[in-house]
């Protein structure tokens, strides 16, 4: 069963008078313990997609449902308890100013249940730890870097064992720094805690680093979903090759006389010798135009645009082929 | 011409009994301004547009009401209630009968400094209290309020140095006070140093409520 799914979800907005489609027709199904990207431009509705699934956001048609669970039919009470079941952080962090970091944490338990015991401090200081904050428990959020507050959020939208974590923009904030420690530490909770993780973002870097599987929405529409690495190597949409624009490097002109080549390849063959031996004992001269080595989540990729000369090209585009790299001529 | 001769006309017990009369007029009505403005800010702020609840006629009615009393100028608030300050604690004189029509005019403008400090709050802790499950009940009163502490208080503040020069209004139409010295002695009789004196009391008791509010919201501001 999948831990949410959203069956042909549109939403309006009246903005002065005016009904604006955030999004239309969306039909999607994300499954327990993964890690899911919703990746689009500002305003192309993704965070009001998320926000459907925990009902910060109704949708004005379709049905979301979260384990199974209708959520057009939830009264006050159901709403409240599925919401200590859905764990949210933000881009903005909106913790209580007032409130130490570990206030914070323990403002989330108060909310859940009318009185607190031994367990629930308990319970706080132990995701602390889990955080990294031990020793910022009783700082106010003002005396907090970036990343240290996004961490007392995680810790907080996690004081009631939800089963889902949903980010909205959780690093756009953050500097690269911070950003990459937030991003460990929710790829880490979704490996220990096998807590599904839905980020909205709109780098696809950050998709690159931890999500397993990717939508990609434009103007309200999913024009794309499937495997980081498909639509990261494959896009199919305008949208999506857009946002993976970044992350390609600008390669000069070919002055070769033979078509170019993208060399894209997975896993171990990464740091083997492949592409030395593809070209042993042939008659082949090869050159890197561009490349980069990087990993999609915890796997290892590596993709090369290369030129490719001699009498022995075929042969060597066999041995790469029978390697497991795969290639594709482009201009 | 020494000092002695031009306070000639200073009768300290006259002016202890004034102070003590504004004293208890200004917090008189501040009590009641503060338990009637509050609940009426967080109103305001609910039903508001970008409210947690928007309601659109309510907020309106609510507004306008709150915008009819604070534009009344208080002189005349205070004449137009007298019927009203009569039936609710039988005399339109002295303190008592002028802690109604003070909590009539600083209610509604506490209200509104309630509504705006609400508003300062920064959304993404109203979001992310609700999607921790919060009732709206719970946002305002655990999340809300406790976050706006400075703003309210800063609120009080000005509400209550607004109530002192409304004391002072009140004086002159039968409420007593220092308000009512600088008139009846000050102005009527020419008195100059009655006047002054009253005026120097006045500037005082306004830098005291100043200086106290700003220190408790040093004290809550935790930025």
């Amino acid at each position: 069963m999948s831990a949410i799914s959203f069956d042909h979800v549109g939403k309006q907005f009246n903005a002065s008078g005016r009904a604006q489609a955030a999004l239309s027709d969306v039909t999607l199904d994300i499954v327990p313990g993964e890690v899911f990207g919703i990746v689009g431009a500002s305003g192309s509705g993704k965070s009001t997609l998320v926000r459907l699934i925990n009902r910060l956001e109704r949708p004005t048609s379709g049905r979301v449902r979260v384990g199974g669970q209708d959520l057009a039919g939830l009264n006050a009470r159901q709403l409240s308890d599925l919401r200590h079941k859905l764990g949210m952080i933000f881009q903005q962090f909106g913790l209580l100013s007032s409130k130490t970091a570990r206030q914070n944490v323990l403002f989330a338990l108060q909310l859940a249940k009318p009185r607190l015991d031994v367990a629930d401090h308990a319970r706080v200081d132990d995701l602390l730890a889990r955080v990294g904050l031990s020793d910022h428990a009783h700082k106010y959020p003002a005396q907090l870097s970036g990343g240290q507050k996004q961490r007392v959020a995680i810790a907080r939208a996690l004081a009631n064992s939800p089963d889902i974590l949903l980010c909205d923009e959780p690093t756009s904030a953050l500097d690269p720094e911070a950003t990459q420690g937030v991003l460990d530490l929710l790829a880490e909770l979704n490996r220990d805690l096998k807590l599904t993780v839905v980020l909205v973002t709109h780098e696809m870097d950050v998709v690159r680093r931890i999500c397993d599987r990717v939508a990609v929405l434009d103007h309200g529409r999913l024009v794309e979903a499937g495997p980081v690495s498909q639509v990261l190597f494959r896009p199919q949409s305008e949208a999506a090759k857009a946002l993976i624009a970044p992350l390609i490097p600008n390669i000069p002109p070919s002055a070769g006389a033979q078509p170019r080549l993208r060399l894209t390849y997975f896993g171990d063959i990464v740091t083997s010798d492949a592409l030395s031996a593809a070209t042993q004992g042939l008659d082949v001269r090869f050159s890197i135009v561009a490349g980069q080595v990087s990993a999609l989540k915890d796997t290892p990729y590596g993709q090369l645009v290369v030129e490719l000369e001699g009498p022995g090209r075929a042969a060597a585009l066999e041995r790469l082929a029978a390697r497991g790299v795969s290639v594709e001529t482009i201009a | 011409m020494n000092t002695a001769d031009f306070f000639q006309n200073i009768d300290g017990v006259e002016i202890a009994l004034a102070s003590w009369e504004t004293v208890a007029m200004l917090f008189g009505s501040l009590l009641f301004s503060v338990a009637l403005g509050l609940p009426l800010g967080v109103w305001l702020f609910v039903t508001s547009p970008r409210g947690l609840s928007p309601n659109r006629v309510l907020y309106g009615l609510l507004s306008l009401v709150v915008n009819v009393l604070r534009s009344i100028p208080f002189v005349i608030l205070f004449i137009l209630l007298i019927p009203v300050t009569l039936a609710l604690v039988g005399t339109s004189l002295g303190v008592r009968g002028a802690i109604p029509p003070l909590v009539l005019g600083a209610a509604p403008f506490f209200a509104r400094l309630v509504e705006t400090a609400l508003r300062e709050v920064d959304r993404s802790v109203i979001e992310a209290t609700q999607a921790l499950g919060a009732s709206n009940r719970q946002i305002v009163l655990k999340a809300l309020l406790p976050e706006a502490m400075p703003g309210l208080i800063a609120a009080v503040t000005v509400t209550a140095i607004a109530l002192v020069s409304y004391t002072a209004m009140a004086g002159v139409v039968g409420a007593g006070g220092l308000g009512d010295l600088a008139v009846r002695y000050g102005y009527q009789r020419f008195q100059t140093d009655v006047m002054v004196v009253t005026v120097a009391l006045i500037v005082i008791l306004v830098q005291a409520l100043q200086m106290g509010g700003d220190a408790l919201v040093a004290r809550f501001h935790k930025r």
